[in-house]
């Protein structure tokens, strides 16, 4: 059961935690009435596609059970280990490829 | 059969005897005896019948790797099957009884099957099924009686199971030497250790094997029990090891089958977290596959020792021990030196002078090139034992009553498995040891093929070392320990999977022995082209079974390979999962079962509802009351009364489930625009708004209602089951997708209390109760609410309506419900108030055509349930480009209907299949569906069932007369498609 490091609250057990998805896809700006094509495609790609890459994965966790933020992790879906963890509105760092 | 109790020696108590029972017959051991160890000492050999052949079994190992002698044990409530014999420890009264035997162990008469093994070859289950399925039901008839383990107690078991969570810097699997070295390495360190181990005592075989391997364990673990840091932990067994170095451990508190004293609970499931983890969980002997090794008198070299250094017991007077490795030179020694005549076969043709010089002076004959054919004996143990060399060719029979074989040692490297581990061959060990790891778990001794006495001392106290200081542990943990054992030259292991069978003998070589898997099961399987070991695991069932394998992997999977002319590496082995051994189901739910199994959300008023007669149904975790029993009714009178008494005057329902939420902020009203598909900007302060939340994708998620309390302050409402998914949908966009948003979300559903008051009387009663508020229509519209107090209580009176009848909710803080619920209850006494339970108010939604869960199941737009006008054009939301999808825009979607019988009585079932055939054949016919029934009910104002349901084009069947289908009930009903508005469709009622 995975230790996960909430930027609120530090390491609590996997149990506490509620599984979002991936980080890196972000809502378009839908705020225009107008809907072109680009946004249509840019918010069907948000809705259903999901990118599913072996090694490093850049997700959001809710600690649904404890402070109840969302925040950001970069966990290796391979053997599980977190290499980061920032708030939600924060960038996570950078990594040489590889580790 | 002569194995028997020595006059001296062993971990046992002399002085007190204990009295068990097997399979009813009365018998004597001591204190510190395994059922096992205690029943062998008794001469007992038999100890159980094998799964598929029920061949004759008796005990082949001498702890958990044990395959045979699995037991129930304990009567009636107590009582608990497939144990192993090895992992009982003895107790006064023990009763433990053998299984997979009819009518008796001795005369089993399912061992007919051992002469029909020709016909349950490998793969049966796999052959038997490309027949016709009817061919299948024969055998399965006679196989469900035959195979088979123990029987599970079909009583309600009462123990008590106990969880515990508990933290370390050095978790340490498994108490031998490396173990203990490691533990008191790093606890001297200055780091805290905990020590687990699944025998009763620690120590693990140095106890028993050496003198000076004794005596170091005694002072170290005394050493340990003083640290106050330092947890010692017997008979339990880590099973699993989870990410992030999370160690399931159970641990055994009341002996299997014994009753329990008071506050004892049965076992106790432990969660440990570690920082670090030093697997020192040993190795397994795995046996000789030669003709007829499974007889009951054939275990394993190691297994024999240990009934005699451990227990006292010798397995046999006269016995013979085939190896091909060093290891069974010291099991030799020990078998005789306790007053065995042993006859060693060493399979090897040429060993170390030193390793021959270790028998000197001892009761064994050692012979080079040799190796034992197959065992002679029947099922109260072995007679003679046929031998010769490895051409199988000069063969000849020597009388001997046990045959222990030892095939090598195969490291337990499970837990580094678990965590997913790689497995690496080692040829000069001939096993699998640990290789690249995962988690921050190391091996040691015998765990990572370093079998020697020094070895295992150096690598668990370097290990424990290591694991302190990484941690920042810095005391000095002195000098290394070091043993005054000589250490011999030692040869390398020959590999040796299947001894050759001479000609005339007739007999299986097994390799798993629980499963009744051969060498010949092995090669069949790959002839018949199951090539990867994982193939051969489930083809054969080598591996399966409450042992998985631990005996009998290795053998199988280089029999296999060996099959192939492949490499042990290349074929690899099976991932071990966990757990390591069979646990009791009672730990892994410990305290929460029955009452206990989830949290019960009661509302503020369910005693009175109680008080009431209530019945209640489990809605997500909240007790609802679903219908209010007067007099000697039946349900049915209860719920028409109640559904009838809205329509007619005014009755009472309590709502608190519904899901509340508190929103504020400066962008509470852009928020609450976005979040709902219909308008909510000219929502003006004192109004309350029915509200439709979709999803991105443009279904519809969830709905409820909006009360604008002020400028940036919002009450909503959502339903009961989606209460907590609509929260967490509102903070992933106020935390993710819009952090810009000033706005905060609070839930409150347990902090207020919420009850309807329905019917044409309402307003009047309502009146009454608050005489201060004007609760005209003009004073109290339609969706308007009022904050007031009622009898000095704060309450919100809301004028919404459910059921389409004139209507109000009141709500107010969850403190005040009862008497809240109380004070409306006394004023409506002049207006025949009563309470509503939620069938009635389901009933009464269903005839407004009001969706709820059945219709929004995740599949359905706005449109598609009629309120496709409510959705906003002029504003952006969430599902907006969603809905603009062209599958969600079709014409022919399934859209909302009412349903009634046609023959204005029949009972309409929820889940039906709309149809225009009029005769559905059974279970399992063809017809096209055009449609469902998503939620039916009884209607008082139509006097008969009605029902929603989504059809083809629903608004143009309206007037069609269909047929609802439900081929599990076998019941198909001529019904009329009718408007989903089957009461009032203009609302008079309710705007009224
Ligand atoms: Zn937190």
């Amino acid at each position: 059961m995975m230790l996960i490091p909430c930027p609120w609250c530090g390491e609590r057990s996997e149990n506490e935690f509620t599984y979002i998805g991936d980080a890196r896809r972000k809502r378009p700006d839908t705020s225009a009435l107008e809907v072109s094509d680009a946004t249509l495609q840019a918010h069907s790609d948000y809705v259903f596609l999901r990118d599913n890459p072996k090694g490093w994965h850049q997700e959001y966790w809710q600690h649904t059970s404890g402070c109840r933020a969302h925040f950001k992790v970069e966990r290796n879906v391979v053997d599980h280990r977190i290499r980061a963890s920032v708030k939600a509105d924060e960038e996570l760092p950078t990594f040489p490829e590889g580790r | 059969m002569t194995s028997f109790r020595l006059d001296q020696g062993g971990l046992i108590d002399r002085n007190t005897p204990l009295n068990f029972r097997f399979d009813g017959k009365a018998y004597q051991g001591f204190q510190g005896d395994t059922l096992a160890s205690a029943l062998l000492a008794n001469g007992v050999q038999l100890m159980g019948r094998s799964f598929k052949y029920h061949r004759p079994r008796g005990v082949y190992g001498s702890g958990s790797e044990e395959p045979n002698a699995l037991m129930t044990v304990g009567r009636g409530q107590e009582q608990e099957s497939n144990l192993r014999a090895t992992m009982i420890d003895l107790y006064e009264g023990l009763d433990a009884q053998s299984q997979n035997a009819w009518p008796s162990l001795k005369t089993d008469i399912m061992a007919v099957n051992s002469l029909l093994s020709a016909f349950l070859p490998a793969g049966f289950y796999y052959k038997i099924f490309l027949g016709s399925a009817n061919f299948w039901l024969l055998p399965e008839y006679f196989i469900r009686r035959a195979a088979g383990l123990g029987r599970p107690n079909e009583l309600a078991n009462e123990d008590d199971y106990q969880h515990h969570f508990t933290h370390c810097d050095v978790l340490v699997v498994g108490s031998g030497l490396s173990g203990v070295a490691a533990a008191l390495a790093a606890a001297r360190s200055g780091a805290s250790v905990t020590l687990v181990d699944e025998h009763d005592k620690l120590g693990g075989q140095g106890l028993w094997r050496e003198a000076a391997q004794r005596e170091w364990l005694h002072e170290a673990l005394a050493e340990l029990a003083d640290y106050p840091k330092v947890r010692l932990m017997s008979r339990t067994t880590a099973w699993g090891h989870y990410d992030d170095n999370m160690v399931a451990c159970v641990q055994v508190e009341g002996d299997p089958g014994k009753p329990l004293s008071a506050h004892q609970p049965r076992a106790r499931a432990w969660h440990i977290r570690a920082k670090r983890v030093i697997y020192a969980t040993g190795a397994i002997e795995r046996p000789l596959v030669f003709a007829n090794n499974d007889r009951p008198g054939v275990m394993l070299a190691h297994a024999g020792a240990a009934f005699a250094g451990k227990f006292g017991v010798l397995v046999g007077k006269s016995l013979v021990l085939a190896t091909n490795n060093d290891d069974g030179y010291s099991s030799a020694r020990l078998l005789a030196d306790a007053g065995a005549q042993v006859h060693l076969l060493e399979a090897r043709d040429q060993v170390s002078e030193a390793l021959q010089d270790s028998l000197k002076g001892s009761n064994v004959e050692l012979s080079l090139g040799q190796t034992v054919l197959s065992a002679k004996g029947g099922s109260n143990g072995v007679s003679a034992a046929e031998i010769g060399g490895l051409d199988g060719k000069s063969s000849r029979l020597i009388n001997c009553d046990g045959v222990l074989s030892s095939g090598g040692w195969s490291p337990s490297i499970h837990l580094h498995s678990h965590t997913g581990g790689k497995a690496e061959w080692r040829d000069d060990l001939q096993a699998f040891v640990p290789g690249k790891r995962l988690q921050e778990g190391v091996a040691v001794g015998a765990a990572a093929g370093l079998f020697a006495t020094h070895e295992a001392l150096a690598s668990g106290w370097q290990q424990g070392i290591t694991a302190a200081q990484d941690l920042g542990h810095s005391v000095s943990a002195g000098h290394a320990p070091t043993l005054d054992i000589a250490s011999i030259e030692t040869s390398p292991i020959m590999p040796l999977w299947s001894n050759p069978k001479p000609r005339k003998v007739k007999g299986k070589a097994f390799v798993d022995f629980q499963n009744d898997a051969g060498s010949s099961d092995v090669v069949m399987a790959n002839q018949e082209g199951y090539r990867s070991v994982e193939h051969l695991k489930r083809y054969t069932t080598l591996g399966m079974g409450t042992d998985q394998g631990k005996t009998a992997n290795i053998n199988g999977h280089a029999l296999l390979a060996q099959a192939q002319g492949r490499a042990i590496a290349e074929v690899g082995t099976t991932t071990f999962r966990p757990p390591y051994t069979p646990l009791t189901l009672g730990a892994f739910g410990g305290p929460h079962v029955g009452a206990s199994f989830a949290p019960i959300r009661r509302t503020p008023m369910h005693d009175l509802h109680q008080d009431a007669g209530a019945s209640f149904v489990e809605a997500g975790m909240w007790m609802r009351a679903e219908w209010y029993t007067r007099d000697d009714e039946d349900m049915w009178a209860s719920i028409k009364r109640e559904a009838r008494q809205v329509r007619q005057a005014v009755a009472m329902c309590d709502v608190s489930t519904l899901g509340k939420i508190d929103v504020q902020g400066p962008d509470a009203q852009e928020f609450i625009q976005r979040l709902y598909c219909n308008g909510m900007k000219t929502l003006a302060i004192g109004k309350v708004r029915y509200g439709l939340m979709l999803r991105d994708d443009g279904i519809v998620f969830d709905d409820g209602t909006v009360a604008r309390l002020a400028d940036n302050h919002y009450y909503m409402t959502t339903t009961t089951a989606n209460a907590a998914a609509v929260l967490a949908h509102m903070e992933y966009h106020l935390d993710v997708v819009w952090p810009e948003l000033k706005v905060r979300v609070a839930s409150i559903t347990d902090q207020w209390a919420g009850m309807a008051v329905a019917g044409p009387r309402s307003r009047d009663m309502l009146q009454a109760a608050l005489p201060h508020i004007d609760m005209s229509n003009e004073g109290l519209p339609f969706m308007g609410f009022v904050d007031t107090e009622l009898n000095g209580l704060p309450v919100r009176v809301l004028r919404i309506s459910f059921s389409g009848e004139l209507a109000y909710e009141v709500h107010t803080p969850a403190r005040f419900g009862p008497q809240v619920w109380q004070a409306l209850s006394e004023t409506g006494k002049d207006f025949g108030l009563m309470p509503y339970g939620t069938e009635a108010l389901g009933a009464l939604r269903i005839e407004k055509g009001h969706v709820a869960g059945g219709e929004l199941d995740g599949r359905t737009t706005p449109a598609d349930m009629g309120l496709g006008k409510m959705v906003a054009k002029k504003k952006d939301f969430i599902g907006r480009l969603g809905l603009l999808r062209e599958g969600l825009n079709k014409a022919d979607r399934p859209t909302l209907v009412g349903i009634m019988p046609a023959d204005g009585r029949s009972n309409v079932i929820a889940g039906s299949q709309l149809t225009e055939e009029g005769q559905v054949g059974g279970f399992g016919s063809m017809t096209k569906s055009l449609g469902w029934i998503s939620s039916a009910h009884f209607s008082v104002e139509h006097d008969c069932f009605v029902a929603l349901g989504f059809i083809d084009k629903g608004s143009e069947r309206i007037g069609q007369t269909l047929f609802a289908a439900s081929p599990v009930d076998d019941e198909h009903l001529p019904v009329n498609i009718v408007s989903p508005h089957m009461i009032d469709p203009q609302g008079e009622r309710q705007y009224g």
